[in-house]
């Protein structure tokens, strides 16, 4: 058996917005045979995964807090890779916008006004950019790679943290909890309906994405990033910076993820403590490609696996499987999202026989 | 033994790891292909290393199961970017959070769990020397192997037909292909090779580095190999004297909180990381040398025509 790929003409307009749906289906095909293996009933499994998260109002604004920081981190990042600069450390740029934002409410605690929380999200979005411009400083000027840089800094920026609430921002009446005094009232992003804990973080990434969108569809700077995204050379032609792409994209994407954390720490948490994501910053890449890199997808996307971090913690609970299923699930859709894509730009022709070869002719 | 060849030891145990994922990488990299998944490979090799020594009590069979597990994973990168032509960079990033997430997964029943040590195997007459002999002789077997791959890969990359085959991949898979040359085929054992070298560093975690089962043990190690690709410029004995002076690096933490020094713990453990960054500044920032050495290649798709 063989598998040939044939370059379709054109871009199959039914696979660009079928791909992400089948990827969806096969993830969940193979969740349920998964779930077999662990000897639990599939059907039962998958619907305490999938289903029970939506069924309560509670949950639904835990969907919602969850989603925030993803769709907020993934629109950045979509506007990175469409550019072709792969920044992957956006986990690292979301602490370090939490730890920027936390000045205020953590060092400056005795200063009241309504002026901290503004204050604190445009200091969060600032330390995420800043921290970006690191590996967008290094690769527009001195040439670095910037998959490998923006990554190690996540490393530097969670020691970082830890070190921070441990030493000098640990709470002096906290029992020698390593954790920051907790945020006063004027320094929590508050919630958007009385119904639940949601906060206004989602509101923040539904705004964000459409921005975004709205700048990719209609203006000039849109063009820009995708012209020097799919060719460097016509872009230089058309007179566009690559070095200025690169600060721009990067800067963006970390003042995004900044954003998320601010909010994150903000609104969900009101503290600062060792650790403050399950991992948003690496998942929002996911969300991105599964998206398709485009800001209204990624917001669909984003949901999806805002339910996979709920769905873990209901399987936990209800079905006795570890939370861990929830990595698994979030990798294998990425998996299948990169796979489908290729029926996209290709047709797949699978060959049984060994003659069979023959039979398929064009392509080009 | 006194202390300086006590660290020496520990700064060859910290650097193995990192030798064998860049190696592999390396050979990798050579074909064309970028395979960010390093991280992922390491730490699947490093649970199933751990599972199948603690199944069979051998950890000779765990060091197999770590290569295999390695190869078997890298494979899942191979179909995606060589058959299906997806993108290379996205798709190494989804073969680590796939890894992280299912050896979390598989190690879950393994958490506490004393592992078995490999043990070291002394070579007779040499391991008497004195100074060399206990660093380099009195060694497990990972390490012996580590030398064997290094010294293999430059043989065959520079000295042998097929490793001329394998760079003239990488250099151009236009040509490899109208020469005659199965780009993809080349490509998928390169590809596998670096699965199985990552995987065997794995298994150098969880049997010999620190014998047990910790959640995502691999810290980066995988991220540092690829790094360490970069830093030597895509050759064999550079990528050793990289590896060696990560090793050091990464282990000087741990002696200098040994020795008390006043600088907080977490400094000392971003310092790896940071020295990461500082050399691949020192290594590209010469744009020309970095053309020349970078396989031409790299990273970009091969469909071929028909």
């Amino acid at each position: 058996m063989r598998i040939e790929l044939e370059k379709r003409p054109n871009i199959s307009t039914l696979f660009s917005i079928l791909s992400p749906f089948i990827a969806l289906v096969l993830t969940i095909v193979v969740g349920a045979i998964m779930f077999v293996l662990l000897g639990k009933n599939p059907l039962n499994a998958l619907y305490s995964f999938f289903v029970e998260p939506l069924l309560e109002v509670w949950s639904l604004h835990e969907l919602a807090i969850k989603a925030a920081p993803l769709i907020l981190i993934a629109v950045g990042l979509s506007v990175c890779y469409r550019s072709n600069n792969w920044n992957i450390g956006a986990e690292g740029q979301f602490i370090m916008g939490a730890i920027a934002g936390s000045i205020l409410p953590v060092v400056f605690y005795e200063w009241h006004s309504p002026l901290v929380l503004p204050l604190m999200l445009l200091m969060g979005m600032l330390g995420g950019a800043l921290f970006a411009g690191i590996p967008a400083f290094l690769k527009a000027h001195l040439n670095t790679n910037e998959i490998l840089t923006s990554l190690m800094l996540v490393y530097v920026a969670q020691l970082f943290l830890d070190w921070l609430v441990r030493g000098p921002w640990r709470n002096p009446g906290g029992m020698n909890f390593p954790e920051t005094r907790t945020f006063s009232a004027e320094a929590i992003l508050p919630e958007m309906l009385s119904s639940g804990r949601a906060h206004w973080g989602f509101a923040f990434a539904i705004i964000a994405a459409i921005l975004v969108w709205f700048m990719m569809r209609y203006t000039l700077k849109g063009f820009e990033i995708t012209v020097l995204g799919q060719s460097e050379r016509a872009g230089r032609f058309a007179g566009f910076s690559t070095r200025k792409m690169i600060w721009f994209s990067m800067m963006l994407s970390g003042a995004c993820a900044g954003l998320a954390g601010i909010s994150e720490v903000s609104g969900a948490i009101q503290q600062l403590r060792p650790v403050i994501s399950p991992g948003y910053g690496f998942t929002a890449i996911i969300v991105a490609f599964l998206g398709r890199l485009n800001p209204l997808g990624i917001i669909a996307a984003g949901l999806v696996l805002a339910l996979t971090y709920l769905g873990g913690e209901a399987a936990q609970l209800s079905i006795g499987v570890s939370e861990k299923v929830t990595r698994v699930f979030q990798g294998l859709l990425l998996f299948f999202v990169l796979s489908c894509d290729t029926l996209i730009h290709y047709r797949i022709r699978v060959i049984w026989s060994k003659l069979g070869g023959t039979t398929v002719e064009g392509g080009r | 033994m006194s202390i300086i060849e006590a660290i020496l030891l520990t700064v060859i145990t910290a650097s193995t790891p990192l030798v064998l994922a860049a190696v592999g990488e390396l050979v990798t990299e050579r074909s064309g292909v970028l395979n960010l998944g390093v991280e992922g490979m390491m730490i699947m090799g490093a649970v199933c290393a751990f599972a199948a020594t603690q199944l069979s009590g051998s950890p000779y069979l765990g060091i197999l199961a770590g290569i295999t597990s390695g190869a078997a994973f890298s494979l899942l990168f191979g179909f995606l970017t060589l058959t299906l032509v997806a993108n290379q960079v996205a798709t190494g990033l989804a073969l680590t959070i796939l890894g992280l997430g299912v050896s979390g997964m598989i190690g879950e029943s393994f958490v506490g769990v004393s592992g078995i040590k490999l043990q070291p195997i002394g070579i007779p007459i040499l391991s008497g020397v004195p100074y060399i002999g206990p660093l380099l002789f009195r060694q497990d077997i990972i390490f012996y192997l580590s030398i064997a791959i290094i010294v293999g890969v430059n043989w065959f990359l520079f000295k042998s037909r097929a490793g001329l085959r394998l760079r003239s991949v990488g250099d151009s898979h236009a040509s490899a292909h109208a020469l005659g040359i199965n780009v993809i085929r080349t490509r998928y054992l390169a590809v596998m090779f670096g699965g199985a070298c990552a995987g065997l560093a794995g298994a150098q975690l969880s049997l010999v580095y620190t014998p047990q089962w910790v959640e995502n043990m691999s810290a980066g190690r995988g991220w540092i190999a690829l790094a360490l690709v970069v830093f030597a410029s895509w050759r064999p004995w550079r990528l050793v004297a990289g590896g060696y002076l990560f090793g050091a690096v990464s282990i000087s933490q741990l002696h200098a909180q040994a020795f008390g020094i006043g600088i907080p713990s977490q400094f000392l453990s971003a310092l790896p990381y940071l020295a990461t960054v500082v050399v691949l500044i020192l290594i590209s920032h010469n744009r020309r040398t970095t053309l020349i050495n970078t396989p031409a290649s790299l990273g970009k798709p091969f469909v071929p025509d028909r």
